[in-house]
């Protein structure tokens, strides 16, 4: 074991070069987030704060809404990728075990529907949301996006995959479609449905565009939006706008850290799937 | 009562309905109505009038478009194979049953699950002109003074020194503005990458290098006549993925660009950024549903080119 690391020095060698850059951004925000608004633009940088600042991350709480901006990203987070399993479960057991007149129409209509990209449907999806009323509140944000069209494709080959005795049998039990669902699909396709949940918040949790045009009033933005604009208003004060990017991605790093494995490997399956 | 199959076909048409009616009301609705918009002047107030193709006419004829296109260019051009290049190298680095294989992994993979926002933001601050650590470091290394996100001039101008100011714009090549926010995006897309190349590679069978090292092919040989063709499939998924990626820029030119985004002089101003700021915030929206379907044509048919180019390369094997 030592011999082969040994002789796998050079290459050791050129990853950690290369993770030290990775992680350099992340080192240097966090470094910046704790010094004091003079030290922070001393020139040469110091490498580690003279006066740990913690006092700059209670300040950024009292600059802006932080905690309500968190609490709405969460909530749209939470409602959007429950809204994607209510209508993506279903339909995708639809295509992968039923027979029913148009299942391919309808299948290569949602397949065209994924190459279509946002700014194709982005300006008359405004006029609607502004027809509805419902610019610049929560519904705006979470509704158009509770349909994921990737999951259900993920989802409908993992059911196509299941014995089919498992369906005979529930129909001999005269199961309904709902308890076929509660109790085969869904016990069934965990690892998918993590999947899908895993992925569904990163994304949600980070998207942007959307979010930007579709609000105008602080107290609704998710977090993305509001550490946007603080960045535009804040922009010589790099302490706290480096605290206020910390607090903003420590909640996905944890997730990452939890589910690391899970990501990393349905990120890799999708890849080869092509 | 009725058959079975049409017991089934109802069954299954309820299943859909929640999926459908919001992808009616969300997605098919509005990609209908946008053929329509993008055909009349269109403002706040809805249609001020039909004006047929004069959209797209202006759309074509504006030079800040054919510039959003460039710049979009460029960007690709120079930030997708940079990427490629650097995650394949990475990944066969880590495919020789290293130790700490994970732990290199996660690192590599964190700017990937950061946001965009966060990235930029903390980016903007690495690449002050007088303060920003990256420009410390070069210091070092005697080099000194670069604008990473001020400076207009383009690359290809800067090589040819005072013979490049005369060049168009098309020659110039990506601002150094632009290269920053290229810089930034390989540092953010290495990881995922990497991750879809490792699969890749774990998926090559183990016998072919076998018969590599009994025929005593060299290293090098061996990489270009197992590797990179039995990976082609994969290197294809990156490259498509990596395209339509780079198309959607926008939240860097927003974040980190300007004041006003899109420059310094316009060279970071990218075809994403073009459209939102014609959407709105001129609130023109006809013109901005035309910009989309250009835009979108033009991607399928750059999608459509590499596959035509490239689709007898991949060796699905």
């Amino acid at each position: 074991m030592a011999k082969r690391t040994i002789r796998n020095l050079p290459v050791h060698l050129l990853l950690i070069l290369g993770s030290v850059s990775m992680l350099l951004p992340f080192y240097w925000m966090v470094v910046t987030s704790l010094k004091t608004p003079l030290e922070a633009l001393l020139f040469p940088p110091t490498w580690i704060p003279g006066k740990w600042q913690f006092g700059n991350y209670l300040e950024v709480f009292r600059q802006i809404p932080l905690w309500r901006y968190l609490g709405n990203t969460v909530f749209i987070t939470l409602l959007s990728v429950a809204g994607i399993l209510f209508t993506g479960i279903p339909a995708a057991y639809a295509f992968a075990r039923l027979r029913f007149p148009g299942r391919e129409v309808l299948f290569m209509l949602l397949l065209a529907l994924m190459m279509i990209p946002l700014p194709v449907y982005l300006v008359p999806s405004y006029m609607i949301l502004y027809r509805l009323g419902w610019i610049d509140t929560y519904a705006a944000m979470i509704v158009p996006w509770i349909v994921n069209i990737f999951s259900i494709f993920l989802l409908r080959q993992h059911i196509r995959q299941l014995p089919q005795d498992l369906f005979d049998a529930a129909r001999i039990d005269g199961l309904s479609t709902l308890q076929i669902l509660l109790r085969i699909i869904i016990p069934l396709c965990r690892a998918p449905i993590a999947t899908i949940i895993v992925f569904n918040v990163i994304s949600s949790w980070n998207s942007f565009f959307w979010p930007l045009i579709v609000t105008n009033s602080d107290h609704i933005r998710p977090l993305q939006v509001g550490l946007a604009y603080f960045s535009r208003e804040q922009s010589t004060n790099y302490t706290l706008l480096m605290a206020a990017t910390t607090l903003s991605i420590i909640p996905l790093v944890i997730l990452f850290f939890i589910a690391q494995k899970q990501i990393i490997q349905s990120q890799a399956r999708a890849g080869l799937k092509e | 009562m009725p058959s079975r199959s049409a017991r089934e076909a109802v069954n299954a048409l309820l299943l859909l309905l929640p999926a459908f009616l919001i992808l009616i009301a969300f997605r098919i609705i509005p990609i209908l109505l946008s053929v329509r918009m993008s055909l009349y002047d269109w403002g706040m107030a809805g249609p001020r009038a039909f004006v047929g193709l004069g959209n797209y006419l202006e759309v074509i004829k504006d030079p800040m478009f054919y510039r959003s296109l460039i710049n979009t260019g460029w960007y690709i051009v120079f930030e997708v194979p940079a990427t490629i290049f650097l995650s394949l190298f990475i990944a066969l680095l880590l495919n020789q049953r290293i130790r700490g294989l994970s732990i290199y992994r996660t690192i590599y993979y964190l700017p990937v699950v950061t946001s965009i926002v966060a990235v930029s933001v903390v980016w903007k601050w690495l690449l002050h002109p007088e303060r920003g650590v990256f420009n410390y470091l070069l210091s070092l290394a005697g080099i000194t003074g670069i604008r990473w996100l001020q400076d207009p001039r383009g690359i290809f101008q800067l090589i040819l020194g005072s013979h490049g100011d005369n060049l168009p714009y098309a020659l110039r090549g990506p601002s150094v503005a632009l290269i920053s926010l290229v810089l930034m995006g390989i540092w953010k897309a290495l990881g995922y990458n990497i991750v879809l190349f490792l699969a890749g590679l774990q998926n090559i069978p183990q016998t072919y290098y076998e018969a590599a090292r009994i025929d005593g092919a060299s290293r090098f040989r061996t990489f270009w006549r197992i590797t990179w063709p039995l990976l082609s499939p994969t290197t294809y998924y990156v490259l498509i993925m990596s395209s339509i990626a780079a198309f959607e820029t926008f939240a860097q030119v927003w974040i980190m660009t300007g004041p006003p985004p899109g420059g310094p002089l316009g060279t970071t101003k990218v075809v994403m950024y073009y459209f939102y700021e014609n959407a709105f915030e001129l609130w023109r929206l006809g013109y901005g549903a035309a910009i989309a379907f250009i835009a979108f044509i033009i991607i399928l048919c750059l999608t459509l080119l590499q596959r035509v180019v490239l689709e007898k390369k991949v060796h699905y094997g």
